[in-house]
């Protein structure tokens, strides 16, 4: 019922996540599978871009946690952008800006990768 | 899936299944926009319905498909009450602690957020047991 689409792209070294629509505990497997994918392509640096996400439940805040370390284990990192301040305010309420790095926009998150690879 | 409407009372039941939280959510917002909450407020509701019924079906019901939640909402005197039924596992609210969100992460752990997010998006929050085995939650949310 709910729609929700997730589709990943590369920008260089770093893989961009499109989540468009609402992520339940419905559609969350789906991003759970993009995750996974990334994995297995040795895939750690991601950015999450929110620009068409219209709702987020904590199934799907759930998947960045159960992801996060993996990721930063790597030398990765899951970064967010492009956030509706109606999404965001979910983010907030359960503690994610302490722990996550949110942008603006996608080219900035993508920078701080380049930025950490050159360090 | 049963629909019935009365004057201030409305009830939705719906199969224990993810793929109706959608059907569940739009529900409770028209009600909930129905009663002349701001769109914001009305989100607020929708999320922490979701919630309560994600709940439901994971924990009461262990992902078993074919039983039922009964939504039923109640409005007046500016306060919107939303009673979830199910007649699965018993769950006590009290053995889930208030989480600490920095350790919560650090400790991966998922579950909880739930109940923690429904307390933080409506006034009240109240878990009931009623006679044969079922289970309610009820939400509250006053009209500023």
């Amino acid at each position: 019922m709910a729609d929700f689409n997730v589709n990943v792209r590369g920008v260089g070294s770093v893989s961009v996540i499109d989540v468009k629509g609402y992520l339940d505990a419905h559609t969350a497997p789906q991003l759970e599978n993009a995750f996974n994918q990334l994995i297995d392509g040795s895939k750690y640096k991601v950015v999450v871009n929110f620009n068409d996400l219209s709702y987020i439940s904590s199934a799907g805040l759930g998947v960045f946690m159960a992801y996060v370390e993996t990721m930063r284990e790597n030398k990765g990192d899951i970064k967010f952008s492009n956030m509706q301040d109606g999404v965001y305010n979910i983010f907030d309420l359960l503690g994610f800006p302490m722990l996550y790095e949110f942008y603006k926009n996608e080219n900035e998150a993508i920078e701080k990768f380049k930025e950490s690879i050159s360090k | 899936m049963t629909s019935k409407t009365n004057n201030i009372n409305k009830e939705l039941t719906v199969k224990s299944t993810t793929n109706n939280l959608a059907i569940i959510r739009e529900f409770v917002e028209n009600i909930a926009r129905e009663s002349g909450f701001s769109k914001e407020i009305v989100s607020k509701i929708s999320l922490a319905v979701d919630e309560a019924c994600t709940n439901v079906i994971k924990h009461a019901y262990k992902f078993s498909p074919d039983r039922e939640i009964k939504i039923l909402t109640q409005f007046n005197d500016s306060k919107l009450t939303i009673r979830i039924t199910d007649s699965g596992d018993k769950f006590d609210p009290n053995l889930i602690p208030e989480p600490n969100l920095k350790e919560y992460h650090k400790q991966k752990k998922v579950g909880g957020l739930g109940m923690f997010l429904m307390k933080k998006l409506m006034d009240e929050v109240q878990y009931h047991t009623l006679s044969g085995n079922q289970n309610q939650v009820v939400l509250v949310k006053y009209l500023a």
